[in-house]
């Protein structure tokens, strides 16, 4: 155990004169053990979440862990006895407002607007963790003729104050453009690269000062400064199709972030735990980037709808659509065999999942197989289609993925397109355009096409779908809800359901 | 370079290996939970809250442990409320997959 002894203590302890009581090590010991019990309860939580029926044991398991976690620490801190009693007031006071306002905000979020909410952790996570950076160097630099901070505390600790900031002001940015505070589409930001270089230099410069061993808070404060305005300029020019990446990715960075400050403050827990996320958070971010075939750089670049492939838009090929009324619809659909529903965010846009459930409810009385093709990128966040249709008690078996689907759409009688644009656009199989080699539902190989859509309007690549005009498709141009709500009424009055 | 250095390091890299492995196995369906739970998880950055109270003596070091503590208390509790709630919409009706069970409304 010697090389974990000093894992809850903070910093190196000779450079201490706090006046630190002779650590007794069979306590520490403990309490370092009751940690790494809680590390497990998170790995083995987050193991539990592989399949749906166990999920939510898994975090429970993850909770217990993290009370553990926390009255582990509490009972050390008390041990210590360095905390004074406004320590304790602020702690106490700030975790409360903290629980609170977090409780709040868990009970009351609408489904539709989780990415929002996941971003906002995301932020207040990476925010916490550079803080608890800063506070320790604010600290060791405030001690008189302290000697140099040792390098591993510098190093991670301006690393864990830079993606910190980074993620608090990126993802309260990505937080608003969600939310519609902020425009979702790619906002240019004057002159951003060229000033996001300026201060990438400063904040090396600024380490390069630390680092040169002078104790200089307000050169870390500088950075954090600095990083905040690189996470505003990094997300703002980012449009709202590409926000599960962001996301994502911005999740990734919380993990390091706390990660980095486990290391700043010698904590076991935090640097499992934040290893943990930065992994989730880097799977999902590939799997996002995979599903529209753009690298994350790409990205982070900006991508669709920033300027160049505006151009791509075409005469609209509107001429040969052909569109369909709710009766006909409704009568395609009731006599099918195999329905395959294909939602995108525009049906969570309309908030129309409970009709989608409600049609494929009656469908299914009438021994029609319904089932559910879910694009990785349906949503705005990885997986989010699947909680919204959860939600309207969808049964999580009915959602498959695009692997599962795919091979399936030849034998359906109808694809049903709700709210879905880009990811069904065969155009996607040819190279020259702005979605190629982006994976894409087989909606064309079903035997027939339902497109409900308001509009021929472009999606977020802003190309024409062939889809559309496929002669065996019917577009039905209606709001997601109110199209929906007219053809459960034709089933009805058609078909004789009650 | 210390040998905690080295242990911390060697922890890191061996827990990031550990998360690509179980993380790897989540399914689609849950990436939404799962990326939720994630984040509860990193709301473990209270015990470093609660660490920087612990040794705080002065005005700036109040502020900053309070803003810590407002934060992390909010990103632990909020993010593990929401998980629950998302995965309990999991949940329901385990078995419905049958037509059967779907027709005469078997909900919990």
């Amino acid at each position: 155990m010697g090389a974990f002894r000093v894992v809850l203590t903070l910093a190196p302890v000779a450079l201490d004169p706090v006046g630190r009581a002779a650590p007794s090590y069979a306590f520490e010991d403990g309490i370092t053990l009751i940690l790494l019990l809680a590390a497990t309860c998170f790995v083995v939580g987050l193991h539990l979440m592989n399949a749906p029926p166990t999920a939510d044991h898994g975090n429970r398991l993850s909770a217990a862990g993290m009370v553990v976690a926390v009255a582990a620490t509490l009972a050390l801190i008390a041990h210590d006895g360095t905390i004074s009693t406004t320590g304790w007031l602020m702690l106490s006071l700030g975790g409360v407002i903290g629980s609170g306002f977090g409780l709040y905000l868990a009970r009351t979020v609408e489904m539709t607007a989780m990415p929002q909410l996941v971003s906002l952790f995301n932020a207040v996570g990476g925010g916490a963790a550079a803080l608890v950076a800063i506070a320790d160097f604010v600290r060791l630099a405030g001690i008189a003729h302290a000697p140099t901070i040792a390098a591993r505390t510098s190093v991670t600790s301006v690393l864990d104050v830079v993606i910190g900031a980074v993620t608090l002001s990126g993802s309260i940015v990505a937080a608003g453009k969600l939310q519609g505070f902020i425009p979702s589409n790619p906002v240019v930001v004057p002159a951003g690269r060229f000033v996001n270089l300026v201060l990438v230099l400063a904040a090396c410069a600024g380490t390069g000062y630390i680092l040169s061993g002078a104790n200089s808070d307000l050169t870390l404060i500088g950075i954090a400064l600095a990083s905040l305005v690189i996470g505003v300029i990094l997300v703002m020019p980012i449009g709202g199709a590409d926000m599960p990446v962001v996301i994502s990715l911005l999740n990734a960075f919380t993990g390091t972030a706390v990660a980095m400050a486990g290391f700043v403050i010698n904590s076991l827990v935090l640097i499992i735990a934040g290893a943990l996320v930065g992994a989730s958070g880097s799977i999902l971010t590939k799997l996002m980037a995979d599903a529209m075939n753009r690298s994350i750089l790409n990205i982070v670049a900006g991508g669709f709808g920033t300027g160049d492939q505006k151009s791509v838009i075409g005469a609209g090929a509107t001429g040969q659509v052909r569109s369909v009324g709710a009766d006909d619809v409704a009568i395609q659909l009731a006599y099918a065999q195999k329905v395959i529903i294909v939602p995108g965010y525009g049906l969570a846009a309309a908030h129309a999942q409970y009709a989608v459930k409600e049609l494929a409810d009656l469908l299914e009385k009438r021994g029609v197989e319904v089932s559910y093709a879910i694009h990785p990128v349906a949503g705005r966040m990885p997986g989010h289609m699947n909680v919204l249709l959860a939600e309207a008690e969808v049964p999580y078996q009915q959602l498959r993925t695009m692997e599962e689907i795919n091979p399936e759409f030849p034998r359906a009688d109808v694809a049903l397109v709700i709210g879905a644009n880009d990811v069904t656009n065969p155009a996607a199989r040819r190279p020259g355009n702005p979605v190629s080699g982006m994976p894409i539902l087989d909606v064309d190989k079903a035997k027939s096409v339902i497109v409900i859509k308001r509009s021929m309007g472009h999606g977020y690549a802003g190309i024409d779908n062939e889809l559309y005009t496929d002669p065996k498709t019917a577009m039905f141009f209606a709001d997601a809800q109110a199209g929906l709500r007219a053809i459960i009424a034709a089933v009805k009055t058609l078909v004789g359901v009650d | 370079m210390d040998t905690s250095l080295i242990t911390d390091v060697t922890i890191f890299v061996l827990s990031l290996l550990v998360g690509f492995e179980v993380i790897s196995k989540v399914p689609q369906t849950l990436h939404t939970p799962l990326m939720s739970a994630a984040n509860s998880i990193h709301g473990v950055v209270i015990v470093g809250a609660f660490l920087i109270a612990s040794t705080a003596h002065s005005t700036v070091g109040y502020t900053l442990a309070f803003i810590a503590a407002v934060f992390a208390g909010m990103n632990v509790v909020g993010g593990y409320t929401v998980t629950d709630r998302m995965l309990k919409m999991f949940q329901r009706r385990p078995a419905a997959a049958s037509k059967d069970a779907n027709a005469d409304g078997g909900r919990p």
